[in-house]
């Protein structure tokens, strides 16, 4: 063992009962950082695992970022063009099959047309507002998990059905309809047609249950009056975290908006930040206490050892030497904390991994997310050696600053 | 037994020797405050190899600071202490470490040796520091140098399991460890009885004339200042005949 080292050991040991108390300190501050850490990232995962599986990863729709100025405007430059009218335009994506050919050559995930607009469903004299989407049913559920969500008939079968619509299950509450009934479906446009339930699903997100149904591309664009119009394309991406540049180049080679996922959680993910901000503080903290121990157990070795210091100079050892001595016992303590704190995380983890409960509105048994990550162990075990480090240093810095010959003189 | 040095401060060693070990030049030590106090003042001697020098004067004349001072413990307010010819008063805190490890030994009136440690083991910790012999022949070296002082039977035991002649020896076996050419010792025999006070004297003795080393001894006892080859008396900071 080097020499500094076995000093440096010989003096924990001198103060075992101080030193272990510094060194659970520690273990403490790193068990439980690593514990949270594991249950805020598994949360964190599982929050937005969530939500990207509910929703598309890049999403297009008939919109542009920046809205284009009015052609007068731009035509006349400077001139300042009041009262023109522009010409009402058909909203939709154009050329729907191009953009499609385009798209599928170089996505790297799948993709789904639909077509999106508001319609009223009628039953019994109940009427419902819904979202109404034309899908292709193949398609949509290769981008979607709605079909996993199904409480009774499938949302495949509206491709065998022209005249289906499959709807939330609050709304089929709403109108107290149920699978096989048929209910009338109306839009803006005026056109009116009767429908047959083949599905009802539930997501447990109300606004999805309450407010949405799906029909097929065709029987929506008949209901829409736009024949060959389709105002969204819905995109899955093998990597999630494709998704802003992919949207970006989509952006780029087609003039629409495209959204990531990120873009429209923007506010959550920003929750997120501020959540794991909150986390590292709490953990900083807890740590910065650890170091308070460490710092008090080397103090109080320093001033013990105030003799063997004087001793240790006038055998050769230099301020260096002395202060390696005391800020490898800081170490020392905050290692050996580290190591046990991260054998005691990993035990608080599993122990937390076991623990199920039931959610009313689950069937099933339900446990914490957790995520057992490597750099977890590393940040708390890194942040609790810094901590340990800096808690050394000071003192170590003090006694290699210790006269010799003060202390030889007050020792006879 | 009245003191009777051999000669005064500036006398030469009985046996000549061409190279001074230490040498100091107007050497004065001045503790800042309030009011400063002169702890040595215009202090110019020469030490050559193979002395055995006794410092003595009253309490408070400044003789364990001038043993600090000699010893790069301490650093002159003004003046310059030169090892081998070497000036260090400009040296670097590391470098003067580095002079204490190779070329002075330090033997005090407490063994200070370290209570955790095996008395081999603290023999064997200059010589760890220095670095230069494999861990089995520092081992060796430090046991032969206990044995020759008589605690070859107490390899393994740790300083609170012996006498205080015998820690004191094991003290003066770590002041031997690098084989340096000088031993400083203050007060060496001041805390020890006198059967245990004339073996170390006897031990120190022996360095100087068996082994070639210089010793430089602080002490009150003139029977004992008497039985060295020079003697250095202070009064008041400055040299003074005896």
């Amino acid at each position: 063992m080097p020499l500094i080292l076995s000093i440096a050991m010989t003096h924990v040991r001198g103060r075992l009962r101080q030193s272990v108390v510094s060194v659970l300190g520690v273990m403490l501050g790193v068990g439980f950082s690593i514990a949270m850490a594991a249950l805020m990232q598994g949360s964190q995962e599982d929050f937005i695992a969530m939500l990207v599986d509910a929703m598309p990863h890049v999403e297009v729709s008939d919109e542009t970022r920046d809205p284009a100025p009015p052609p007068a405007a731009s035509f006349y430059g400077a001139v300042n063009v009041i009262g023109a009218r522009p010409d009402d335009d058909t909203r939709g994506l154009r050329n729907p099959t191009r953009l499609r050919a385009m798209l599928e050559s170089w996505l790297p995930g799948r993709m789904t047309m639909t077509l999106a607009g508001q319609a009223v469903l009628r039953y019994g004299g109940r009427d419902v507002a819904v979202s109404l989407t034309g899908v292709d049913p193949a398609s949509y559920l290769k981008v979607s998990t709605i079909g996993g969500d199904m409480r009774a008939g499938s949302f495949i079968e509206l491709a065998a059905n022209l005249n289906g619509i499959v709807v939330g299950s609050g709304v089929a509450e709403k109108l107290g309809a149920r699978l096989g009934d048929t209910i009338a479906a109306s839009t803006s446009s005026g056109a009116v047609r009767r429908l047959k339930i083949v599905g009802i699903y539930h997501t447990g997100v109300t606004q999805a249950d309450d407010a949405t149904a799906y029909a097929m591309l065709k029987t929506a664009q008949v209901l829409f009056a736009r024949p060959d119009v389709v105002n969204r394309i819905a995109v899955k991406l093998d990597d999630i975290n494709a998704a802003r540049s992919v949207a970006a180049r989509i952006e780029r080679m087609t003039g629409y908006r495209a959204t990531s996922w990120q873009e429209a959680n923007e506010a959550l993910m920003e929750v997120l930040v501020v959540r794991n901000v909150i986390m590292y503080t709490v953990v900083g903290a807890i740590l910065l206490v650890a170091g308070f121990g460490i710092f008090t157990i080397v103090s109080t070795i320093v001033h013990e050892k105030a003799r063997d210091i004087a001793i240790l100079k006038s055998l050769g050892f230099g301020q260096g030497d002395i202060r390696r001595i005391f800020l490898v016992e800081g170490l020392v303590i905050g290692a050996v904390g580290a190591v046990l704190g991260s054998i005691l995380g990993y035990l608080i983890t599993v122990g937390l991994d076991s623990v199920t409960f039931e959610v009313r509105t689950n069937v099933e048994m339900t446990s914490l997310p957790l995520t057992y990550s490597p750099l977890h162990y590393l940040i708390a075990s890194g942040f609790a050696l810094l901590a340990a480090g800096i808690a050394g240093y000071l003192p170590a810095r003090r006694a290699a600053k210790l006269n010799p010959v003060e202390i030889i003189r007050g020792a006879s | 037994m009245s003191p009777a040095p051999k000669d005064g401060g500036t006398a030469v060693a009985p046996q000549p020797v061409a190279v001074p070990l230490i040498e100091a030049r107007r050497l004065t030590r001045v503790l800042p405050g309030t009011v400063p106090v002169t702890l040595v003042r215009d202090i110019d001697l020469t030490i050559r190899a193979g002395e055995f020098v006794a410092i003595t004067g009253p309490s408070g004349s400044g003789k364990s600071s001038l043993l600090y001072l000699l010893g790069l413990l301490d650093l002159p307010s003004q003046g310059e202490v030169l090892i081998e010819g070497e000036a260090t008063h400009l040296l670097s805190e590391r470098r003067r470490a580095a002079i204490r490890l190779s070329t002075l030994g330090f033997v005090f009136q407490f063994h200070f040796l370290l209570p955790e440690f095996s008395i081999t083991d603290n023999v064997m910790i200059p010589m760890r520091k220095l670095g230069r012999l494999p861990a089995r022949e520092m081992r060796e070296r430090a046991q032969g140098i206990l044995a020759d002082l008589g605690l070859g039977d107490h390899l393994q035991k740790r300083p609170d399991q012996l006498s205080g002649g015998q820690r004191q020896r094991v003290a003066v076996a770590r002041a031997l460890a690098n084989e340096p050419p000088a031993i400083l010792a203050d007060e060496p025999t001041g805390s020890l009885d006198s059967k245990s006070s004339d073996q170390v004297f006897e031990i120190l003795r022996a360095l100087v004339d068996d082994h070639g080393k210089t010793v430089i001894a602080v002490t009150h006892d003139l029977d004992m200042a008497a039985r060295m080859d020079r003697r250095l008396h202070l009064v008041d900071g400055m040299l003074a005949d005896p």
